[in-house]
């Protein structure tokens, strides 16, 4: 018995030894230079392999930037915050040109219920294989066809598919890598800044017979935005409205117009300009206001008809003494009830 | 000569790894949904396959068996083995052909736990194959293994497209499909009379 263990002992600890120094010496007749620079910016990274950086995955940005093929800001995911962590480990500065966060958005509201279908469609469920039947069975021939290809392909989890037949989107989760704009056949959804509040959703170029004929809430072209934008930020270009986000400062007067509610915002949290005791009473922001909500007499406290009030801001940034705030709140445009809930900066 | 013949048809359509010894059903259901990515988990677990083959023939006849210790240490001995060997292929393949390393990616590590390295290298035991013909049992098992995984990926990649029932969606027609196929490779048990 004595002897079994010992041989056991002996067999098993010399074969571990042997295959042990033979891996040692493996490692190092094989070793593979690696800068250590890629396993600390792969650290870093989100490790969300999403691809939006156009790498295949975090550890190939990682070699990219090693490399200096990628800029340290390149990751979309991780914002200025890991771009901060990899310039350090890069030992450059950050040029502080940090990527803008971008979110996706849906560009169609023709749900079952507002869009028209021009056919039964029987086919292999994928917004991809329906689109390439004549088009798709929607009657309108720019809408979100409803098979949820983005939902399959978000790597999130951020899109759903409600029952409406309309992707949503959460904002919270959204990277902004944009698959789903790239996987969408109908180019229904876009990536733009999260600073973006106002969109046309509709991206139909039919004309407004047409496209009032296959969708309840298509653009028209009536060109009702266009003249209520304080701000020269919204066209009718080829029958549909779109917006110059240079421009736009999410006033919102042009969802208020709008008739058949192509364009939307997070209305309810529409920004207000609220004036604090630092005000000197110096009339500039009266003045600038493309909507006349300031009144007040020189040299005393102005006040804000928060009524008018559209929230682009512009008071708050003329004001010398800085006593405007821009407040976001809940509102109910009709009663002109306000509560301010967060400050905006 | 014939007798290796018959020793990797045998492996490769009638007693295939997976579709009749159902060994490695761990990578045949999780590695199959794309054929790219199939073939290439295929060669790499074919291509452990024959160097287990190789090693474990050593083990078994010239350490456990005159010891008297495959009663009992074979298993043991065995993972011991396959584990520093795939180890080793890692290494190596890194350092020489890192086009391939990334192709492989994460299955190259997983065939360490893939069972169907571990019975091969148990049947060659038991059939006390002589080193030729373990090589041969080696490389068919890793031929069948790449054949069923490849068959597997050519029919989830079809299945995408069709209209499953809902409540059969996902593993449960994956599972269906295997059975199908596992059936259909019964019919090879008819070529060799074993």
């Amino acid at each position: 018995m004595a002897s079994v263990m010992l041989v056991s002992l002996l067999s098993m600890g010399g074969l571990s030894l042997l295959l042990g120094a033979g891996l040692a010496y493996a490692s190092k007749k094989f070793a593979v230079e690696t800068d250590p620079r890629v396993d600390a910016i792969n650290e870093v990274l989100p490790g969300a392999n999403c691809g939006a950086c156009g790498y295949p995955g975090c550890s190939g940005l990682a070699g990219a930037i090693v490399e200096g093929k990628a800029p340290v800001n390149a990751c979309l995911v991780g914002g200025p915050a890991v771009a901060k962590k990899i310039s350090e480990i890069m030992g450059v500065s950050d040029t502080g040109a940090s990527v803008e966060r971008k979110i996706a958005r849906v560009l169609c509201q023709g749900g079952k219920t507002e869009a028209k279908l021009k056919a039964e469609y029987y086919g292999v469920k994928s917004c991809r294989a329906a689109s390439m039947v004549n088009g798709g069975p929607k009657g309108c021939p720019f809408g979100c066809i409803g098979f949820g290809d983005c939902a399959k392909v978000c790597p999130v989890g951020a899109i759903t598919m409600s029952e409406n037949g309309l992707p949503v989107i959460d904002e919270e989760k959204c990277t902004g890598c944009g698959l789903c704009a790239k996987e969408c056949p109908k180019f229904v959804i876009t990536l733009t800044s999260v600073k973006n509040e106002v969109h046309v959703r509709c991206r139909a170029t039919l004309k407004a017979k047409d496209t009032r004929d296959v969708c309840k809430v298509g653009c028209i072209a009536c060109k009702q935005c266009e003249k209520a934008c304080p701000f020269d930020a919204i066209h009718v270009v080829n029958n549909v409205a779109i917006i110059d986000y240079e421009k736009c400062r999410n006033c919102m007067k042009c969802v208020e117009k709008c008739p058949t509610k192509a364009i939307t915002s997070a209305f309810a949290k529409r920004k207000k300009a609220v004036i604090n005791d630092n005000c000197i009473g110096c009339t500039i922001c009266a003045k600038n206001c493309p909507v006349n909500a300031i009144s007040g007499e020189v040299k005393k406290k102005h006040e804000v008809n928060e009524e008018l009030c559209i929230g682009c801001s512009i008071c708050a940034e003329k004001c010398p003494k800085n006593a405007i705030a821009m407040v976001r709140g809940e509102c109910d445009i009709k009663t002109g009830s306000f509560s301010a809930c967060s400050v905006v900066k | 000569m014939k007798e290796l013949l018959l020793i990797i048809a045998g492996s490769v359509l009638v007693n295939n790894f997976v579709l009749s010894r159902f060994l490695g059903e761990c990578p045949f259901l999780g590695v199959s949904k794309k054929l790219e990515t199939a073939i290439s988990m295929g060669f790499a677990t074919t291509f452990v396959l024959t160097m287990t083959s190789v090693a474990t023939y050593f083990i078994q006849f010239y350490i456990l068996e005159p010891f008297g210790l495959s009663r009992f240490l074979q298993i043991v001995s065995f993972i011991l083995v396959i584990a520093s060997l795939v180890q080793l292929v890692e290494m190596v393949i890194l350092k020489t052909s890192p086009a391939l390393y990334k192709a492989l990616g994460i299955y190259l590590p997983l065939i360490t736990t893939n069972c169907a390295v571990l019975g091969l290298a148990l049947l060659i035991a038991i059939k006390r194959y002589n080193l030729i013909q373990s090589i041969a049992f080696g490389l068919g098992a890793g031929i069948g293994f790449t054949l069923a995984m490849a068959l597997m990926a050519g029919i989830r990649e079809e299945m995408e497209f069709g209209d499953v029932p809902e409540a059969l969606r996902g593993v449960a027609i994956v599972l269906i499909t295997a059975g199908l196929l596992s059936m259909a490779f019964l019919g090879f048990s008819g070529l060799i009379p074993m």
